[in-house]
């Protein structure tokens, strides 16, 4: 009866959240007096997961599961927890992750809390914390079946390194009872460059750059930073910017730990979806902006004044401290 | 095609978020109730299929007789015909499992919800549904098309999107990207006069698994003061050696 963390993989190796959910799996683990079981499709670095806790790998050996599919991965996570007896199953809050859960939940009538943000209040019963509201709150939520699926927020828990002896095998897929015959086409994915869900850093901007050909500062400061690029709902209302990069209630939410927010004036649907953010920096003209309330640090001052001081200064910054 | 949307009754998104009966219930007092954003698009895409494809769209709410005004709005933008399954949304699987008993009586080709609601952000309903209906199921789904039986979709991915193929009988986990923002309705007098005419059936619910329960609320600690920089080179001192974030 051990605690089972789905540990996402690309093209073989584990992803960050990987880990995260990894040393979250590894705390629950030590609550219940028992160990920690991954799950992994096609992953080629098993070992690594002995550093963050993990007992034993279980990993699914399919050439025809290399590319994500919600309904074949929850069809063999879902017997990974059958067969080690597991009441316990920790996941990510990836999309791809946040498509195969209900799925899972479905199959093994579980309990599901999603967006949990630290490790169990308590595991009898069992109570987690988790975001709710668009992270205007929090909800206590006890999960009451006998088994109990969390969904561990993105970067919330952060990775805990944790020598564990580590044995993998390789298991076979479990073929999916029902009936899914969604398939994927094509990918269209930025390769190379941080994505909001899992960067460090986002920096985001809004109405104040005052068009679309302005954003060439924004993008040259997150490639100075290692950032991901984000926008404000209005903007991407405009098309000035592609939806995949609103962020805020009806957009992405945003975990980093850095967040720039370069003429945005921090609307309460805004400020909602990026709450979860860290560190918050604001950058705008108008001292009245209702994000100044909500952040760390800011600078009153015309955009278009700031942000190139700021890439230079950096690039002088970033030499100095490589 | 016959399509259901089924539509959650949310917090305005400009709402102040407060709770009361000592923390354990969201205070809906002065709050503003609307359709569930990410659910608005699904609703307005099922829309297009009725005025293309000829579809028939019927709508589904689980909630007391507080969420009727919701539902009729629902109806206003161009539903034919809605089912209030009379129970508390306590908890995802919950209201999964009643949605499915309207979905297994109605014969729906195609279920569009959203891929969470804007208060509990469960994002479970959808697919819980599929799976208990054994339907096809999309999640995050940013673009929707069907020839015959054959659907054609995009979904979001983390940095990117993904083309997919699929089939009819299908669930999908809606948001924006559905259909734009400038596409959304707003009710017209006419559509207001005929909604009140429409069937809205209120259903008693199935005996259903209460997966999860919330016990209790809070909010986030207050924020302290910004820290207002003077300078460019005082903000990066303060994000290096302070925030250490950089």
């Amino acid at each position: 009866m051990s605690v089972l963390v789905y540990t996402e993989s690309e093209k073989g190796k584990f992803k960050k959240n990987a880990l995260e959910v990894a040393s979250y799996a590894s705390a629950v683990a030590k609550m219940m007096g028992t160990t920690v079981t991954a799950v992994a499709f096609n992953s080629t670095d098993n070992e690594i997961l002995g550093n963050y806790g993990v007992s034993k790998v279980l990993n699914v050996k399919d050439e025809s599961l290399t590319t994500f599919n919600a309904g074949a991965y929850a069809a063999s996570i879902a017997q990974a927890v059958i067969s080690t007896d597991t009441k316990v199953v920790i996941l990510s809050s990836s999309t791809d992750t946040k498509y195969l859960a209900p799925l899972l939940a479905a199959k093994l009538s579980a309990g599901y809390a999603p967006n949990v943000v630290q490790a169990p209040e308590s595991t009898s019963p069992f109570m987690v914390k988790r975001t709710a509201f668009s992270n205007k709150g929090f909800a206590h939520t006890h999960i009451d079946t006998d088994i109990k699926i969390i969904g561990v927020s993105n970067n919330a828990f952060g990775a805990h390194e944790s020598k564990t002896d580590i044995t993998v095998e390789e298991i076979s897929s479990t073929s999916d009872e029902n009936t899914n015959n969604t398939k994927s086409v094509e990918i269209d994915k930025v390769v190379g460059k941080a994505t909001i869900a899992d960067a460090d850093i986002v920096v985001s901007a809004g109405r104040g750059l005052k068009g679309p050909e302005n954003w060439g500062m924004i993008e040259e400061l997150a490639d100075i930073l290692g950032a991901a690029t984000a926008c404000s709902k209005p903007v991407s209302d405009l098309g000035w910017r592609p939806h995949g990069e609103h962020v805020g209630q009806t957009g992405k939410p945003v975990a980093s730990n850095l967040y720039i927010a370069i003429g945005i004036s921090g609307a309460i649907q805004h400020l909602a979806g990026v709450s979860a953010s860290k560190t918050k920096v604001v950058i705008n003209n108008d001292p009245e902006a209702p994000f100044f309330k909500a952040a760390d640090y800011g600078i009153v001052g015309d955009a278009f004044e700031v942000v190139p001081q700021l890439i230079e200064k950096l690039k002088v910054f970033k030499a100095q401290n490589s | 095609m016959k399509i259901l949307v089924c539509i959650s009754n949310v917090p305005d998104t400009t709402s102040k978020i407060n709770f009361t009966d000592g923390d354990t219930k969201f205070d809906t007092n002065g709050v503003q109730f609307v359709i569930n954003p990410n659910d608005e698009f699904g609703l307005t895409r099922a829309m297009w299929f009725k005025e293309k494809q000829g579809a028939t769209v019927h709508i589904a709410t689980v909630g007391g007789p507080s969420v009727e005004p919701t539902m009729r709005k629902a109806l206003a933008i161009g539903a034919d015909e809605a089912f209030r399954i009379n129970a508390e949304p306590t908890d995802g699987f919950y209201v999964a499992q009643q949605l499915a008993e309207v979905v297994k009586n109605g014969g729906y080709d195609l279920v569009i919800g959203g891929k969470e609601s804007i208060d509990y952000n469960g994002g479970m309903v959808p697919g819980i549904l599929a799976s208990l209906s054994n339907m096809n199921f999309i999640n995050s789904c940013i673009n929707l098309e069907i020839d015959g039986d054959k659907v054609t979709a995009v979904r979001e991915i983390d940095g990117g999107k993904e083309k997919l193929s699929s089939s009819l009988p299908l669930v999908v986990g809606g948001q924006k990207g559905l259909v734009e923002e400038s596409d959304l309705r707003i009710p017209n007098m006419r559509g207001i006069m005929m909604a009140r005419k429409k069937t809205l059936s209120v259903l008693e619910p199935v005996d259903g698994i209460k997966a999860t329960e919330d016990k209790k609320f809070d909010k986030p600690a207050a924020k302290g003061q910004v820290k207002l920089a003077d300078s460019v080179d005082q903000l990066i001192d303060l994000l290096h050696n302070e925030a250490k974030v950089i």
